[in-house]
């Protein structure tokens, strides 16, 4: 097992390595981060030159990488320009931590993406939950009346439901339950941002808010997710040992939740763990409608202004917790598994 | 299979039995006729591809008060009259008009054109590139398989999402319109169908590898190589055939995931600019007007949701077609 881990964490680091690369090159093509810095004052040509060797942005892409990734902070850079490097460099590189400094509002990327993280967690965590619960028992309910008429109605709406844009779900949900609603005379539940600044941030404040995100990303995976339970739930329904549980006698609810039910659920377990990492990620479009200050937004905004630091945090943040939760979803399988062997 | 040796008394039996041969894309079609969903998506595709195709003459065409002219077809959809902006859906403009008073229902028809025409491009981008890295990794296996595979994982890793946004920076702006069958395309068209078809490839690449490893390994290929057939030949003669049924699969439900993706870049104002209508741009800032003009985001968004539900009706049909094992747990 010891080696296991440590095999797969070995094959991890190149491909982290190739990651970065391939995000690096990307983020080059961004335009000049400088000239989108002073959005109303733009500012001198002479400034923009000095701001640009202070960030280490006139130097060659390779040299920005190995900057970004290893520091600097044994060299002296030319900071005025005249050809001879005077001032020390201070950066540290993100292998030593260094994650950076946002070139828009100049904090460390560790506290910009910090500040995000929490509301994004809150939000996709609920929401994960939720897909859980329902995805479960949905799909349970119709696998144990296959071809019935709830089965049917069940597997037409779920195709509705994963056919369906996010946007398109979360802006007519948010038509009829905030906006007829309040047409209407009847409590109607908030829309945007994570609470209202008069009543400041409380749990219920910031449940209230929560309530149509979470549907509207919830609906969209359950309609999925239930299929794929149901479908094994249904293999497992059909195996021998199931058959002995049943013609020993036991009762009905005790063979589906003792028996069926957890080797049913063992794939279900490797798509929600494969699933979790990309909880970080938040979710890009539901965040931007429901003004929802989560990772998604910080993403697209900091996109818009070229700010590639915070950008390269994102996503190898996200790149390095994909990695972990696959290693650990294979280890967890094998423990609950025993029928599976990693070597 | 279908073809059996041809002795006589074989074929008497046959004859005495009349048993009917299919080929497997008979077989295929039979399987997906009894499929009732998949053959309602395919009468709901039907439906919108003719709404898209000659919905123009019906229904685009009317007054254009700025230039005082009668318009029709897709210079109606264009026809910017700011007087006429965000009216409700009425008997003039039956879909209501947009920020700047274009009639909604005649764009839907010309912008749908186009969401498809992305949608389609897309797919067949994503599946030669998933196609070709699939055949090539298995074929050849070793650094190549190495280095493309890691690639691929590579990417597999990053959110689409995200990768669709930095796709859209670092290709966007500065193409210039093209003319595409008489239609003026402007460049964000070409440039949204390769951001999505980049990144879009990689679970196709793999499942094509999979396949191709085990038949690499098959009989017909060793004889074929020893009667000195070249890499290629093997490779798109012998091996491609043979992984068809995903591809299909693939390249369908690609149409509408591509279709998805463009609206999701366009919707976050990063997709196709300009006056070409895609329902993807329909919807770009459509959201601040969640209260006073539904219509705006209403009808461009449920297009686009029977659209994917048609595309994913029929892929889920193609699918259980060409893999009768997988129907019943379906």
């Amino acid at each position: 097992m010891t080696t296991y881990i440590v095999r797969r964490l070995a094959q991890a680091i190149p491909l982290l390595f190739i990651i970065s690369i391939i995000l690096f090159a990307l983020m080059q093509s961004f335009g000049d981060p400088v000239a989108m810095l002073g959005r109303r004052t733009p500012p001198r040509a002479e400034d923009k030159e000095r701001l640009r060797r202070q960030l280490g942005l006139d130097q060659p892409p390779h040299i920005q990488y190995l900057t970004w990734l290893i520091g600097n902070d044994w060299q002296k850079i030319d900071m005025d320009g005249d050809g001879i490097p005077e001032t020390p460099g201070v950066r540290k590189g993100v292998l030593r931590g260094d994650w950076g400094n946002s070139l828009v509002t100049r904090q460390p990327v560790i506290e910009v993406i910090g500040e995000r993280l929490p509301n994004t967690l809150i939000l996709m965590g609920v929401t994960e939950i939720v897909i859980i619960f329902f995805s479960l028992a949905l799909g349970l309910y119709s696998a144990l009346r296959p071809y019935s008429k709830f089965d049917n109605i069940f597997t037409g709406l779920s195709f509705v439901g994963y056919s369906m844009p996010v946007f398109w779900l979360a802006l007519s949900l948010m038509y009829i339950f905030a906006v007829n609603f309040r047409r209407w005379g009847l409590p109607y539940l908030p829309t945007v941002g994570m609470f209202e600044p008069a009543a400041g941030k409380t749990v219920l404040e910031v449940a209230r808010h929560m309530i149509l995100p979470v549907t509207t990303l919830a609906i969209i995976s359950v309609a999925g997710y239930s299929r794929f339970v149901r479908s094994s739930v249904l293999e497992v329904l059909s195996q021998d040992y199931v058959r002995t549980a049943r013609s020993k006698g036991l009762e009905s609810m005790r063979v589906v939740m003792r028996h069926a039910l957890p080797n049913a659920a063992l794939p279900f377990i490797t798509l929600i763990g494969l699933d979790i990492p990309f909880l970080l990620a938040g979710a890009v479009v539901t965040e931007r409608i429901f003004a929802w200050p989560g990772m998604g937004r910080l993403f697209i905004d900091h996109t818009e202004r070229a700010d590639f630091p915070v950008l390269m945090g994102i996503l190898m943040l996200i790149a390095v917790a994909v990695v972990v939760f696959q290693i650990i979803t294979d280890v967890v399988y094998a423990l609950v598994d025993p029928r599976i062997r990693l070597n | 299979m279908t073809t059996t040796n041809s002795t006589p008394a074989n074929d008497a039996l046959a004859e005495a039995v009349q048993i009917k041969h299919y080929t497997p894309m008979q077989l295929a079609w039979r399987r997906f006729r009894k499929h009732r969903m998949a053959m309602f998506g395919l009468w709901l595709l039907f439906t919108l591809v003719l709404y898209m195709l000659f919905g123009g003459y019906l229904f685009s065409r009317g007054y254009c008060a700025p230039i005082n002219e009668e318009l029709s077809g897709e210079e109606y959809a264009n026809c910017t009259d700011t007087s006429l902006k965000l009216q409700p859906p009425s008997a003039a403009h039956p879909f209501g008009t947009d920020v700047i008073g274009r009639d909604i229902l005649a764009r839907t028809i010309y912008g749908g054109q186009i969401s498809l025409l992305i949608g389609i491009s897309a797919a067949i981008m994503e599946v030669m590139l998933g196609a070709l890295i699939g055949l090539v990794t298995a074929y050849y296996g070793g650094w190549v398989d190495n280095v493309l595979m890691r690639v691929t994982e590579a990417m597999l890793i990053i959110p689409s999402l995200f990768l669709l946004i930095i796709g859209a920076h670092f290709f966007g702006g500065g193409l210039p319109t093209i003319n595409f069958f008489g239609r003026e395309l402007s460049g964000g068209v070409v440039v949204i169908v390769v951001i999505i078809g980049l990144t879009s490839w990689m679970y196709l690449a793999r499942i094509v590898r999979a396949n191709v490893l085990s038949l690499r390994e098959m009989d017909y290929v060793s004889a074929s190589r020893a009667m000195g057939a070249s890499d290629a030949r093997i490779i798109f003669l012998h091996l491609l055939p043979n992984t068809t049924a995903p591809l299909i699969v693939s390249a369908t439900l690609g149409v509408a995931s591509a279709i998805i993706s463009e609206a999701y870049v366009s919707f976050l104002g990063l997709g196709v600019q300009g006056s070409t209508a895609t329902w993807g741009n329909m919807l770009d800032g459509a959201y601040r007007y969640l209260e006073t003009a539904p219509w705006l985001w209403f009808f461009p968004g449920t297009l686009i949701l029977l659209t994917v539900l048609g595309i994913n009706f029929v892929g889920d049909g193609l699918r259980d077609a060409f893999d009768p094992r997988s129907a019943r747990h379906l």
